[in-house]
């Protein structure tokens, strides 16, 4: 007996996360995502490879998605309505909630903004979210008779879970992205002590260590207090969503790209922050500043410019019991996601005086409101603009962040005298290296499957586990099959067993004989009750 | 119970507490609002609760946010150290109750002092027997012995220490309780977070089905599916109990001033086939129910209704408002109670505990509930007490007014009910009310309309045999009390047995044998021994046994001081004396067959006697074989020679 992996997406790289699995004679899709760096057919998972002829509702007993980031979901729509998969698929209540709007939100910039063929439409996607089943975090779901499958929390963003499959004896979880140390939002990811024979892990951070969040935090939060408290401005450009359009600029330079941008800041080191991004960091940072607003007592007015709209928080405030128990604690009494602090921005503010905190689309100060008013405001040195860890070459953004230059080009007629403060955010909802090893070293599962980083870094972090935990480790490209027998005696599975947290044992001693009769069942039986089977007497000496 | 609620500046009203007993009383003459007891109500726990030993219970499943209620009797008595097991919601929902039934008996003890007494003067014997026959028997239970189970109110510290103890649940979420019994919830489709239970233990599963309802329009549906299959099913369902007794027509509307107060019911006793338009009805009933209150507040008449049922509550108020803002009526609905305000934000939050159609609102980006809308509209005004100042300011009549408590003898209701009780223009509307006579005792004479309405909680009788048949129990574990309400009498597909209250009732093991998962490696080492002539193999087992989720296992065991305990060998088959002389002799003994004793007398005992180089004695039997000598090293030997002719099993 073997459990096989099949990547198809994820494999020493970040995008289009894909891993098909067959666990016991069952065939599970975890995760079908899409690859935002290329327009071709490397953008989708190579589906062929799962059945050749094509049906794959035979193919396949399910499909989990573990979150609602286009790499984990953007395919699903296609690979349901275009390819036709008409089976189940699983998800928690936050992604099925959310998953629609990211794929529209995608389908709109592709075709809208620019200008390709669409890949799925909009009833595709409502047709597609009809074939998904929402559970619960640990409920146990009886997909078949054979099959069962729990969630888990992993944190990395609203409703985003761990999932574990037990297929007769097999076991195994796919992690999905999770995050190890709970945020301000967030909690930090839970699973149970199972015994795997797989585990199957994201590696985005394969190599780093990253310091407390928190830290990070308290920075960014001082260094906007000092701004504001000397009368300064703070900009804050944020990624809005395809929905949230700039109806102000009218320019659309950059959305996708952005997008394409910030996928890539989902995955890699410099990453600021997930995907749905816009968002998520929209309510991130809010619920940072509100607070702080709250502690300090601070008036001082936050401004969310016309253009951006907190879509999803509506969503959030309903699937508040999936956010961190600081949160969730304070629910009755004050929902997070109403932002008591926060104004609507006109553009006849841009030049009246006084302090003032404003969130403005787009993100690395592409175009749009946020060059707008990065253009009135960069001149004084009393002002602060944050930006993005990472910020594509050829914006505004990445300029402020790569050189010291304090004039800057914005076209051939424009240059700006840049003498505002800058302050660079890095808040990534992923796990580190430590919480990835501390997550194996938990489970110590028979085998682990790194998917989701950086060949390189995979490959490192592959050794350390290899050698540290002594746990066989793989990470396998893409479209690459990779076979973990399960039934080989395995001695850290006894080790394993025979250490449970808390144990009670008695010294009692019973003697038993295992009975294999041809064409029945083996059983127990007492050793007196051998003998009556085999018709003999028992001899004494 | 008999208790009084408090008395207001003129006349001497008074009230009870009234149960949830299910028997009904047939109401006397002499009873009157006077004869009602006069204190801080206590509370009737189960029968003979008090007796039991606290610290000898090992697990509770608390199966409905009502079912909740009366746990802190139970977790604040000495040694108490179950688990609770409580869905999410329930526990959440339960705790919101009594927190406002804590808060509600603030008002009592400012007015009767805070003073705790073990025994008050109301259960004296002396005292019981001038009360009226009704209240006699709500104290004191048909034949006296339940005056046991009286304890005072719990406290705010109680409660709170209560919820500490609970372990909480999502629906379908496995839980191992001691490494024996896997245990799991599922939703019975009643109230938000109110489940069914699945046992899951080495010998055999078994299913609790407690009050399930088909038609549900805010709590998941009834997972009836996954209580299938199981070795034994105890149906819990005492909600048709009453079924018969509520089947009477006539008006759905009576006026309750006329000296006999008939219960006008709203039940019928049909439409409860499986795939009914239950649906239907219930939605006719509410339409109804709101079409009478708004009828009412047109006449200038308020409506009072007491919370009961949470799920009752939140439809009448979803209709209200919608009726109200189509006859573009503004009228100010109120809910008065402690804890209205986080309850109906809770609501909002909790998608993961509702029905299909309020998941669809979360699934399209809209409220589940349209009171958050209606809220900040400040078309529902949400106040935390009579007395609270925002309602004052904002106070209207008519109005439509929710609040606790149901059993009319505590919270705001008591003080409107008072206000209102006298105008036959206003309107209470009560939901299945056991004793509404004595329920309205204190307030008489009523002039307001009374509208008494039942919604099914459970499963009806009809679908009764229906469900079971769909379960496939092997055995169902059927209430005595129910015996003669379904007819089991042709049912071939389960076994039937009928429990009663206070005794145990054995069921026979279902699975004789339970599984055992033998670790890979370990078995890689079993040494095999075959028995050809019978087809069997055999081995003996050796290694650590652990009971985990339910399910034995057992692992290679590497720990030298236990295997060390090497228990004797098995051994059949004759010894045959021709064959063990031959052996010996092999070995340089010399032996010798005592005579007489080889044709196998009536003892069946031979006799070997060795000479050279040992001396020794061998007696062989059918079943048993002796060696004697002095020696222990010429025994091993000699036993080892034995050994060698003998068939080893294990």
């Amino acid at each position: 007996m073997a459990i096989e992996t099949l990547v198809l997406g994820a494999g020493q790289e970040v995008g289009k996360s894909c891993v098909v699995v067959n666990i016991n004679g069952k065939r599970i899709m975890f995760d079908c995502g899409m690859h935002m760096g290329y327009n071709d057919h490397r953008q989708f998972p190579d589906f062929s490879l799962i059945s050749p002829s094509g049906d794959f509702n035979d193919a396949l007993s399910c499909i989990i998605i573990t979150h609602f980031h286009l790499d984990h979901v953007g395919a699903l729509a296609y690979f349901t309505e275009v390819c036709g998969y008409g089976g189940p698929v699983y998800m928690t209540y936050p992604t099925k909630a959310l998953s629609p709007l990211m794929l529209e939100d995608y389908r709109k910039v592709m075709v809208d903004r620019r200008g390709e063929e669409e890949l799925f439409t909009s009833d595709h996607i409502a047709e597609c979210m009809k074939k998904v089943i929402a559970v619960d975090l640990k409920q146990t779901v009886q997909v078949d008779e054979d099959l069962e499958i729990r969630a888990y929390y992993a944190g990395h963003v609203i409703g985003a879970a761990m999932f574990y499959v037990k297929v007769g004896d097999a076991e195994m979880v796919y992690t999905g992205d999770y995050n190890m140390t709970p945020d301000r939002h967030l909690g930090a990811a839970q699973i149970d002590r199972l015994r795997l024979d797989l585990l199957i892990t994201e590696s985005t951070y394969a190599t780093t260590i990253r310091d407390s969040k928190y830290a990070r935090e308290r920075e960014f939060l001082k260094a906007i207090h000092k701004c504001v408290s000397s009368g300064g401005k703070v900009l804050i450009p944020t990624f809005a969503l395809g929905r949230a359009q700039d109806q102000n600029s009218g320019k659309t330079i950059g959305t996708a790209r952005e997008m394409n941008g910030l996928y890539y800041l989902d995955g890699i080191q410099f990453g600021n922050t997930s995907f749905f991004g816009s968002n998520s960091t929209n309510s991130e940072l809010c619920i940072l500043l509100e607070d702080y607003w709250e502690r300090m007592n601070l008036k001082v007015p936050i401004y969310f410019s016309a253009g951006l709209t907190i879509q999803a928080n509506m969503y959030y405030k309903m699937l508040i019991g999936w956010t961190s128990q600081k949160i969730k604690d304070t629910y009755s009494t004050h929902n997070a996601f109403d932002f008591k602090n926060v104004h609507k921005f006109e553009r006849s503010m841009l030049d009246a005086p006084g302090p003032c905190v404003l969130f403005a689309t787009p993100g690395m100060i592409s175009g749009g409101f946020s060059l707008e008013v990065f253009k009135h405001w960069a001149p004084s040195e009393n002002n602060l603009v944050t930006l993005p860890g990472y910020c594509l070459a050829g914006t505004v953004g990445h300029k402020l962040t790569s050189g010291k230059s304090t004039n800057i080009d914005i076209d051939p007629d424009t240059q700006i005298d840049v003498r505002c403060q800058i302050h660079q955010l890095a808040f990534s909802p992923h796990t580190d290296s430590k919480g990835i090893m501390d997550l194996v070293k938990f489970l110590s599962p028979k085998h682990v499957i790194l998917v989701h980083g950086e060949k390189p870094k995979m490959d490192s972090l592959r050794e350390r586990i290899h050698s540290e935990l002594e746990i066989p480790c793989y990470n396998p490209a893409n479209n690459e099959t990779k076979c973990s027998s399960v039934d080989t005696p395995n001695s850290t599975l006894i080790d394993r067993n025979l250490t449970p947290e808390l144990k009670v044992e008695d010294e009692r001693v019973a003697d038993g004989v295992l009975v294999m009769e041809s064409n029945k069942k083996a059983k127990i039986v007492h050793r007196d009750e051998v003998l009556i089977m085999l018709d003999k007497k028992k001899q004494e000496v | 119970m008999a208790f009084s609620p408090l008395l207001t500046s003129l006349d001497a009203l008074s009230f009870e507490e009234s149960n949830n007993n299910d028997k009904r009383q047939k109401i006397e003459n002499l009873l009157e609002a006077k004869s009602l007891i006069f204190a801080e109500p206590w509370y009737k726990t189960v029968n003979s609760l008090h007796l039991w030993n606290a610290s000898l219970i090992d697990v509770i499943l608390i199966s409905s946010p009502m079912g909740i209620m009366g746990l802190p009797f139970l977790t604040r008595r000495k040694g108490f150290s179950a688990k609770i097991y409580v869905t999410l919601a329930s526990a959440r929902l339960g705790q919101l109750m009594m927190e406002d039934l804590v808060s509600m008996h603030a008002e009592f003890r400012q007015f009767y002092g805070s003073k705790e007494s073990n025994f008050p003067p109301w259960l004296r014997q002396e005292e019981l027997e001038i009360l009226p026959s009704v209240l006699k028997e709500i104290l004191a239970g048909k034949d006296g012995v339940e005056l046991g189970g009286w304890m005072p109110m719990y406290s705010a510290a109680d409660v709170k220490d209560c919820m500490l103890k609970i372990n909480s649940l999502n629906y379908a979420q496995e839980v191992c309780y001691n490494g024996t019994v896997v245990i799991k919830a599922f939703s019975s489709g009643v109230e938000i977070g109110s489940c069914n239970w699945i046992l899951n233990g080495p010998k055999g599963d078994i299913a609790y089905l407690s009050s399930s309802c088909f038609f549900s329009a805010h709590a998941m549906a009834f997972d009836y599916r996954s209580l299938q299959g199981t070795s034994a099913l105890i149906y819990s369902d005492f909600s048709s109990l009453s079924d018969t007794q509520d089947i009477e027509d006539g008006d759905n509307y009576t006026d309750p001033t006329s000296d006999n107060l008939l219960p006008p019911s709203f039940q019928d006793s049909d439409g409860f086939n499986l795939n009914s338009d239950e649906d239907l009805e219930e939605k006719e009933k509410l339409v109804f129910i709101c079409s009478c209150a708004i009828e009412c507040v047109k006449d200038g008449g308020s409506v009072l209704i007491p919370i009961n049922r949470l799920g009752t509550i939140l439809q009448l108020l979803e209709e209200m408002t919608t009726l109200l803002e189509a006859s573009a009526m503004e009228v100010p609905v109120y809910i008065i109670s402690s804890v209205a305000e986080e309850l109906l934000t809770w609501l909002n939050i909790i998608p993961e505990w509702l029905c299909k159609q309020r998941q669809e609102r979360l699934f399209s980006g809209e409220l589940l509930f349209a009171h958050v809308k209606l809220l900040k509209e400040k078309k529902i005004h949400v106040v935390p007490n009579i007395h609270s100042h925002e309602l004052l300011k904002n106070w209207q009549e008519p109005c439509i007014v929710f609040c606790p408590h149901w059993s009319l003898r505590m919270g705001p209701v008591v003080h409107l009910l008072r206000r209102w009780c006298g105008d036959p223009k206003s309107l209470l509307i009560l939901e299945d009310m056991v004793n509404p006579e004595l329920a309205l005792l204190p307030f008489k004479p009523v002039a307001m309309k009374v509208l008494q309405c039942l919604f099914p909680s459970g499963i009806g009788l009809q679908k009764v045999q229906p469900l079971l048949k769909t379960l496939q129990p092997k055995t169902v574990l059927f209430p005595e009390d129910l015996r003669l309400k379904t007819n089991f009498s042709c049912e071939k597909s389960f076994l039937v047995l009928y429990y009663t209250e206070t005794e145990t009732l054995k069921v026979s093991r279902q699975k004789d044998s339970s599984e055992i998962k033998i670790a890979a490696d370990l078995a890689s080492q079993f040494y095999w021994k075959t028995f050809k002539k019978e087809g069997i193999n055999v081995t003996r087992l050796k290694g650590k046994l652990l009971m985990e989720n339910g399910r034995h296992h057992l692992f290679l065991d590497n720990d030298k001081k236990a295997s060390s305990r090497n228990s004797s060998l098995l051994r059949c088959g004759l010894v045959d004396s021709n064959k063990l002389l031959a052996a010996l002799s092999k070995m340089g003994i010399n032996a010798s067959m005592e005579h007489g004793t080889d044709d196998a007398g009536p003892t069946n005992v031979r006799i070997v006697h060795t000479e050279e180089p040992y001396k020794a004695l061998i007696e062989i039997g059918n079943t048993s074989t002796a060696i004697t000598t002095v020696d222990d090293n010429v025994a091993s030997i000699l036993f080892k020679a034995i050994d060698n002719i003998l068939d080893e099993v294990c």
